[in-house]
């Protein structure tokens, strides 16, 4: 038995109720947390604070959704627990492909472009070099975790170093369009951006509610998944498009950010205790939400913090990470 | 009707089926046999679609399996690894209900309802049902693996080592199960064995391998005598009459 069993719910029955009961409990702490980020220590006109918190408010909960979904269903693909889009390198790849777009063509065009196509353009190049690059680690017959890790690990870390580099060799001025690309935070998020973002996730969202039965599939491994005729190929390749578009999303939003996911990912799991994607996803979703939104108001309001909320997240997911690694990581 | 065409496949530099070409008539259970690394499980997992061949042809009633549809394959033929590692936690209803997914795609019919609680009948589960399978030992959750693979309702089912962590007891009684699926719901049984007896005792057709070839086909009788055993395994075994069935002894 596994020692994390004891945790577990024993029945059925028992687990059907914990599972409704982490989701209730999840959407009110979510819930509240935002009413009080909207409302507290607020001065002035309500009706400019309303609108400035609610931009911020729904930047926050567009990318707590794009980093948890995009988590969860890259370790139902991979079947592990341990790697995230960001340990294997996803948001340095997003980076890169900013960074070589700049490269390439050079600032003064880029910025005469309309925000939209450019986004685009760097979605479409962070596509095909993850397709391209990943392709061979997930869609093999045989796939060790460990070399997976392994992979994973020199892989994210080349690609950041990869872009640091071609990032030294920018003429200033372009290295600054990029920088205002690339480093954006929490707080600061760009509106036009913001609709895109909207727009891809909900479609992504929706196609992901319409297939959650093959997505319990495909989490049983893909011997059992081939057998009960799912396309392997095919259809890993595209939830790892997917993957690319939400990670594309989060990252221009806010940058890359590593171990975010995985801390929400692995908390959800531990609240709702069943691996049936129509509960794990909004649970991570969820559990994403209420860090983000209620460590943003816990820092910002009554700590007057206004930058530290990643690092937290960070460090607390980096905790977990150790922990998830030192368990033997199979589970 | 399976029918395999010089199928190569190899590791690395070794290669681990060497030019199989094999037909195996519907009906009736086909046991294959042979040594550790001899391409069973190779030849059962590449005839089920697990993994490519580097090059030949399989093709099931005459269908090419690499160019069949997903879905509409799953319902013609079913597979079981001997390593099940899941990711997920499951109950065993749920897990014998996944074998329902070629047919319903995650909505169960009442027709898909009623081949669940068949399957799990036929392996003497249902008292498991609402079980985790973590819960389970090794045996139990063996035999759940099995019911999903019967709840798929294919013609053609396909087994590594189904007898693997089953004790004397679990073992015939998979065996018979099997057995009777294969009289009563005229399925076709492909399965890889370690214990040749059981392969004598309860096969239409044994199929040995070595070093990637198919060496001997037949049926028990033709199969297991000491002079195929020898070429099959490097070893002497005396075999013996009992009953009708031929045994082979190889403990001493």
């Amino acid at each position: 038995m596994q020692p994390e069993a004891r945790i577990l719910p024993v029945t059925p029955a028992q687990s059907e109720t914990r599972a409704q009961l982490a989701l209730i409990l999840l959407g009110g702490g979510v819930f509240l947390a935002a009413a009080l980020f909207m409302t507290l220590g607020a001065r002035g006109s309500w009706a400019f604070v309303l609108q400035f918190r609610g931009m911020k408010l729904l930047g926050l909960i567009l990318i707590a959704h794009a980093v948890a979904v995009s988590t969860v269903l890259f370790q139902t693909v991979t079947a592990n627990r341990i790697l995230t889009p960001s340990i294997m390198g996803f948001d340095a790849l997003f980076v890169l492909s900013s960074t070589l777009l700049i490269a390439f063509m050079g600032s003064v065009q880029l910025s005469g472009l309309d925000p939209r196509l450019l986004f685009a353009a760097r979605l479409i190049v962070m596509t095909l070099f993850s397709m391209a690059l990943y392709r061979w680690l997930f869609l093999g017959e045989e796939q060790s975790l460990h070399r997976l890790l392994l992979t994973g690990v020199v892989f994210g870390i080349f690609l950041r170093t990869l872009a640091e580099f071609v990032q030294r060799m920018l003429d200033p001025n372009e290295f600054m369009v990029l920088s205002d690309m690339l480093f954006a935070s929490f707080t600061k998020i760009d509106p036009v951006l913001m609709g895109i973002g909207w727009a891809l996730v909900l479609a992504v969202t929706l196609w992901l509610a319409r297939n959650l039965a093959r997505l319990d599939v495909i989490g049983l491994g893909r011997p059992v998944a081939v057998n009960l005729g799912i396309r392997w190929r095919r259809d890993v390749l595209l939830v790892l498009a997917l993957v690319s578009v939400l990670v594309a999303v989060s990252t221009a939003l806010v940058g890359p950010v590593t171990f975010f996911g995985l801390l929400a990912a692995s908390l959800a799991r531990l609240a709702v205790g069943t691996t049936r994607h129509a509960v794990l996803l909004p649970a991570a979703s969820l559990t994403a939400m209420l860090l983000l939104i209620g460590g943003q108001t816990l820092l910002e309001r009554l700590f007057a913090f206004n930058t530290a909320l990643g690092i937290v997240i960070e460090f607390f997911g980096g905790v977990v990470f150790l922990i998830l690694l030192l368990k033997g990581g199979r589970r | 009707m399976i029918e395999t065409r010089a199928l190569r496949k190899s590791y690395g530099s070794s290669l681990v089926l060497d030019e199989v070409s094999l037909t195996l008539p519907r009906g009736g259970i086909t046991s294959i046999i042979g040594a550790n690394g001899a391409g069973k499980s190779t030849l059962l997992s590449v005839i089920s679609r697990l993994l490519t061949a580097d090059s030949g042809a399989v093709s099931i009633d005459s269908q090419d399996i690499f160019r069949a549809a997903g879905p509409e394959l799953a319902r013609k033929l079913a597979v079981l690894r001997q390593d099940n590692h899941l990711n997920a936690r499951l109950t065993v209803k749920e897990l014998v209900s996944f074998g329902r997914y070629p047919h319903s795609k995650g909505r169960l019919t009442p027709a898909c309802r009623e081949a669940v609680n068949h399957a799990m009948t036929w392996l003497d589960l249902t008292a498991l049902s609402d079980r985790f399978l973590d819960q389970l030992s090794g045996g139990q959750r063996q035999r759940a693996f099995v019911a999903m693979t019967l709840a798929q309702e294919t013609d053609y089912i396909l087994l590594d080592e189904p007898l693997n962590n089953l004790d004397m007891k679990n073992a015939r009684a998979m065996m018979l199960t099997l057995r009777q699926a294969v009289q009563a719901l005229q399925k076709t049984v492909v399965m890889v064995l370690h214990d040749i007896n059981f392969a004598s005792v309860h096969s239409d057709r044994i199929i040995a391998m070595k070093a990637g070839r198919v060496i001997h086909s037949g049926t028990p009788a033709q199969i297991i005598t000491p002079a195929i055993l020898r070429d099959v395994y490097d070893m002497e075994i005396t075999v013996q009459e009992i009953d009708g069935h031929r045994f082979a002894f190889y403990y001493g």
